[in-house]
This record gives structure tokens, C-alpha cells and sequence, in this order.
């Protein structure tokens, strides 16, 4: 059992940030920790993208000669996809966080939706 | 070599061009932003006509990017279903992008306009670029598109309940597609390929597997999302309040019919119908959801006081329409989702424009400030009556036809149940409507002041919206002959 649990520790690791990530997005008041939360949930997923890339044994692609097998590059492509739409994600909520400031002057949710009644 | 060769992709190439262009010639003259995106729309819509057209002479298309073979390349795949789809969406996209100018130009600040434009083409690329693409990764990244951009349209709003509305949509959109990427992932953990068509080859040996039905969860609650589907919708209505008009138009219109096409694409194309109905009968559960968002969206429309609001809880009662129909997963009933995808985005749109058009003169929200509307501006309020008859299912309008094919599905599917889940939601679609129409003609005119029908560039979209509900109420067989050929490739039959 416990050789099961460490010998895929890297997707145990990933599911324990996903989960604290999503926690934060939900549960938080302040916007600003909701959207760390969103950072740390993405993160967890990209993780997940480049644990399944490991191939046994296998090196990076670009050494040919001395490579027995080398580790898929795919993932690692289109996780840096993922990581730019994350970066975007992350500049238009502040964006919207400060306009959100500027207009109500508070940050904390529960002010917010109360000022809205 | 033959520019009709890259149709597929031009479609999506030219709002994005145009994206770019617009920050640039719009420093000359304000105007040339929506001068520059109804030309790109039309040319989009007029591309995607003669998508459809070629897929009804020669059959389906594949367009390989940058000549990559695929599965190894990114394939563009233009179908009957997507090629239906790309015509419906880049019509309406093409009309509400002619009614935008004046409704703009007084809802955003001057100086924001043309950064209004670039982004509004970002977002037509987004959607289109969901439709066409044939790869699965490649429409996680125009869902994100899109999305993005959705969230910044709907922040430009007037009063400040826009931007908690769109921080609201960013977070749970961001989660939706978080979880479409993640079951992404898992397919490709398990079959080393992001083409569709190859999944689909590849997936049935694999169905017992866990991990497929990880993914399929992952897909089911992230599309649920994406089209807020009843419980999952909390977000929507906010967000179509709050938008500038003509965002509110194009989200309630286009955006969500959209996530649907995906939904069918992944829940059809990507895994086969047995998968839903056999392996995991995660039909069943959608048959039930889909009942309870068409009873629950109708009855918070009830409630409701500010007329966007009310619209916004109808689409929520509509898109389960549509996904009872694809839960039924028959042929009539798909027909029928697939009719009422181009029925709702008639109808929702020509409603949202409207009232665009209301806010534009007027400023009113309210549904009881409609009092005597009906006089000051009667031909808005005819296109307003015209649409709201077919979202109530009236004969002759384009509503009673896709109601009537989900009735049969439902039927045929041994669902009987639903046949009066349909007509109470569309007695309940009468009830709320009927305040307004009962607002708009036969209440004293309360609204003082001088105030005279919307101008002509606003009624002609809205009138060709109006116009088509009948139409394609009268003249059915042309959207019921393509949904069907559609249907047929779908689940056979």
C-alpha cells in the first residue's frame, strides 16, 4: 500500500495542490486569495501534464546520441499553452480586482455583495 | 491552389486579423472599428455558408494546418453538425455586430471603443475557432479564447455590479476550463493522440478503464459549466445583466450554443453514444437535470423585475431544452436540440436586441417601466412579440418546431415524462412573457416625454432576427433537412 502511494507520489502531490487551490477559490472572501488559489489550482494541473510526460529511464529529447529513450515532449508543449492562458487568466482578474477597488473600495466579497443589496 | 481550400481556417483567421487591425486604423477614425468588424463577420458568415454548401456536395472536410498530417498535426474538420453550427452563430454574430455601433458608442466610454472592438473579434475568433478545430487541445485553447475575452466584454459594463458579475464568471469559467484540461490530460494519458477522430478510434477498448471515466466526469461538469446548465448556472444571470447590451445579445445568443456544440462533440464524436447510454448511463442523469433547469429556469423567470434578469433565467430554462435533447440521444431528439440551438440564438438574440434598443432610447430596465412602450416605439415591440411568441412555442414560429421534434424524441425514447415538463415550461414561458406584452400594449402609457422608435440601424437586425423565428417556423425543412443529415452522422438511423 504504502509502496503504491510513493511510487506515484508526483500525481498524489498534484491532486493535494488541486484540492487546496479549488478550496481557496471557493471558501475565500478576499478576491486577491481566491485568485492565488486559482494560481495554485492550474499549477497542480500542470504538474499532472508533466508527470505523465516521464518515460522510465528516459532523458531530455535533445540528446540523441547518448539517449536510450528520452521522455515524451508533448505535454511539455502544450502545458506551456496552459501556462500562458493562466498568465492571461491571472492579468485580467487583477485587472478586475483593481477596477473592483477603485469602485467599491473594499476587496473582501461579503462587503462587496452587501454594498450591492 | 485555391483560396476556397482554406476556407476552414480563414473563418477564424479573418476576425483575428481583424482583432489586430482595428487598435490600428481606429486611431484615425473611431468609427472604423465596427466598420472593420461587421465586414469581417460578413465574410466570415459568407465563408461559413459556402462551408456548408461544399459539405453537402462533396461531404465532410479536413483541413490539415500548416500541412501536417494528422493526428500529428492540428486537423480542422468541417462537418454537417459544425458546419450547421458555424452558419447559425456567424449570422447571428454578424448581425449583432451591425446593431452594435450606436448602442456602443453610448454605453462605452469614447476613448474605450476601439479596445471594445478588438476584443469583441477576439471573442468571435474564440467561438469560431471552437466550432471548426478537429483537435481536442486546440479547442481547450479557443474555449480559453473566448472565455477571456467574455470576461472582459461583460466588465464593460455601466454600474459597477459588472465587474464583481465577470470576477464571478472568470473564477467558475476558469474552473470549468481547468476541468476540460484536465480531462484532456487524461485522454492523453491513456491514448497518445489530441485528434478527435482518432480518440474515437481509440477510446472503445479503453471505456472499463478508470481513467476514461475520470476524464468523462471531468468533461461532463467543466461543459456543464461552460453552458451553466441548472445547478451549475450562477453565474449567468449576473453576467448577462450587467453586460453592455450588445454583450448581453452576443453572450445569451451565441456563447453558451457554442459550449452545447462542444458538449455534442465530445459527448457523440469524441466518445460514441454507447458510451453515455450503455457504459456509464450518464444519460439518464442528464434527462433529469435537463427537467429540472427547463421547470426551474422558467419559474425564477417568474420572479424576476428587471427584464435582462428574466431573459437571463429563460436561457437557463432553454439550454435545458437543448440538453434534453441530446441526453435522449435519439434521432429526433438531437434533431430537435439542434433546431433549437439556431431557434434560441434567433429568438434570445432578437429579445436581448430589444431590449438594447429600449436601454438605448430610454435607459428603462424595469419590466413594469414598459408600461406603454407599445405605442412609442411599436415596431421594437413587434420584433419584441414576434420572438416571444416563438420562445413560448406558438404555432407558425420557429419555437414550435424544435419543441415538437424534442416532443417526438422524448416519445420515442419511452421518456413520455418529459412531454409535460415541455409543456409546462412553455405555459410557464407564456406566464412571464405575457407581463410584459401585457406591459407593453394594454397599460396607460406611463412613460412621459418624447420618445420615438430606435433608430435603423438597430431595427434591421432586430427585424431580420423577428423575421427568421417566422420563417423558419413556416419554411422548417430547411434547418430540419440539415439537422438531420447531422443526427444521421451522429448516432446513425
Amino acid at each position: 500500500m504504502i509502496e503504491f502511494i510513493l511510487a506515484k507520489y508526483n500525481y498524489w502531490i498534484y491532486i493535494t495542490l488541486m484540492m487546496i487551490g479549488f478550496y481557496a477559490m471557493i471558501a475565500k472572501q478576499n478576491l486577491i486569495k481566491k485568485i492565488i488559489g486559482m494560481n495554485i489550482f492550474q499549477t497542480a494541473v500542470f504538474l499532472f501534464y508533466i508527470s505523465i510526460a516521464k518515460v522510465k529511464g528516459g532523458t531530455a529529447p535533445i540528446e540523441w546520441e547518448k539517449a536510450v529513450r528520452y521522455d515524451n515532449p508533448l505535454p511539455h508543449v502544450l502545458i506551456l499553452t496552459a501556462i500562458v492562458v493562466s498568465v492571461s487568466t491571472t492579468a485580467v482578474a487583477l485587472a478586475l480586482i483593481i477596477k473592483i477597488y477603485k469602485a467599491y473600495g473594499t476587496i473582501e466579497e461579503d462587503k462587496i455583495l452587501e454594498m450591492n443589496k | 491552389m485555391s483560396i476556397s481550400q482554406h476556407f476552414p481556417v480563414l473563418v477564424i483567421i479573418l476576425p483575428l486579423i481583424s482583432a489586430v487591425l482595428i487598435p490600428i486604423l481606429s486611431r484615425a477614425k473611431k468609427i472604423y472599428g465596427w466598420y472593420i468588424s461587421s465586414a469581417a463577420t460578413f465574410i466570415s458568415f459568407m465563408i461559413s455558408l459556402s462551408l456548408l454548401r461544399t459539405v453537402h456536395v462533396k461531404g465532410k472536410i479536413s483541413y490539415w494546418m500548416g500541412n501536417w498530417e494528422p493526428p500529428w498535426g492540428i486537423e480542422y474538420v468541417v462537418d454537417y453538425l459544425n458546419g450547421y453550427v458555424l452558419v447559425v452563430i456567424s449570422f447571428i454574430i454578424f448581425l449583432i455586430t451591425l446593431y452594435s455601433n450606436k448602442s456602443v458608442d453610448k454605453e462605452i466610454p469614447e476613448d474605450k471603443v476601439s479596445s471594445f472592438y478588438t476584443i469583441y473579434m477576439l471573442f468571435v475568433t474564440g467561438l469560431l475557432g471552437m466550432i471548426v478545430t478537429g483537435d481536442i487541445f486546440n479547442l481547450y485553447v479557443f474555449i480559453e479564447i473566448s472565455s477571456l475575452a467574455g470576461y472582459a466584454l461583460i466588465a464593460a459594463g455601466r454600474k459597477r455590479d459588472a465587474l464583481i458579475a465577470s470576477y464571478n464568471y472568470l473564477i467558475l469559467g476558469t474552473i470549468a476550463a481547468t476541468f476540460i484540461l484536465l480531462g484532456i490530460g487524461y485522454l492523453y494519458m491513456m491514448t497518445g493522440t489530441l485528434n478527435m477522430a482518432d480518440l474515437r478510434e481509440r477510446l472503445p477498448a479503453l471505456y472499463d478503464t478508470t481513467v476514461i471515466r475520470t476524464a468523462f466526469a471531468f468533461f461532463s461538469v467543466g461543459l456543464s459549466l461552460k453552458i451553466a446548465l441548472f445547478p451549475l448556472h450562477i453565474w449567468l444571470p449576473n453576467a448577462y445583466t450587467h453586460a453592455p447590451s450588445v454583450i448581453g445579445a452576443l453572450q445569451a445568443a451565441t456563447a453558451t450554443k457554442v459550449g452545447v456544440y462542444v458538449m455534442i462533440r465530445i459527448l457523440f464524436t469524441v466518445f460514441k453514444p454507447e458510451f453515455i447510454l450503455e457504459v456509464i448511463p450518464v444519460a439518464k442523469l442528464f434527462v433529469m437535470l435537463s427537467a429540472v433547469a427547463i421547470i426551474m429556469g422558467s419559474l425564477l423567470a417568474l420572479g424576476q423585475k428587471d427584464i435582462r434578469r428574466m431573459l437571463a433565467y429563460s436561457s437557463i430554462g432553454q439550454i435545458g431544452y437543448i440538453v434534453l435533447g441530446i441526453a435522449l440521444a435519439n434521432r429526433l431528439s438531437i434533431m430537435g436540440s439542434l433546431i433549437h440551438v439556431l431557434n434560441h440564438a434567433l429568438m434570445k438574440g432578437g429579445l436581448f436586441l430589444v431590449v438594447g434598443a429600449v436601454i438605448y432610447k430610454t435607459g428603462i430596465t424595469n419590466i413594469d417601466d414598459y408600461k406603454g412602450l407599445g405605442k412609442k416605439m411599436p415596431f421594437s415591440m413587434a420584433a419584441f412579440t414576434i420572438c416571444a411568441l416563438s420562445m413560448v412555442g406558438v404555432p407558425l414560429t420557429a419555437g414550435f418546431v424544435s419543441k415538437w421534434y424534442l416532443a417526438l424524441g422524448a416519445l420515442q425514447a419511452g421518456k413520455w415524462v418529459m412531454v409535460p415538463v415541455i409543456l409546462i415550461s412553455s405555459l410557464l414561458t407564456a406566464i412571464y412573457f405575457w407581463r410584459v406584452i401585457d406591459a407593453i400594449y394594454f397599460q396607460g402609457h406611463e412613460v412621459s416625454g418624447k420618445i420615438d422608435d430606435a433608430p435603423v440601424g438597430m431595427l434591421v437586425p432586430t427585424f431580420a432576427l423577428a423575421t427568421c423565428c417566422i420563417l423558419f417556423g413556416i419554411v422548417a425543412s430547411v434547418p430540419v433537412n440539415i439537422t438531420n443529415f447531422a443526427a444521421k452522422m451522429l448516432i446513425g438511423g
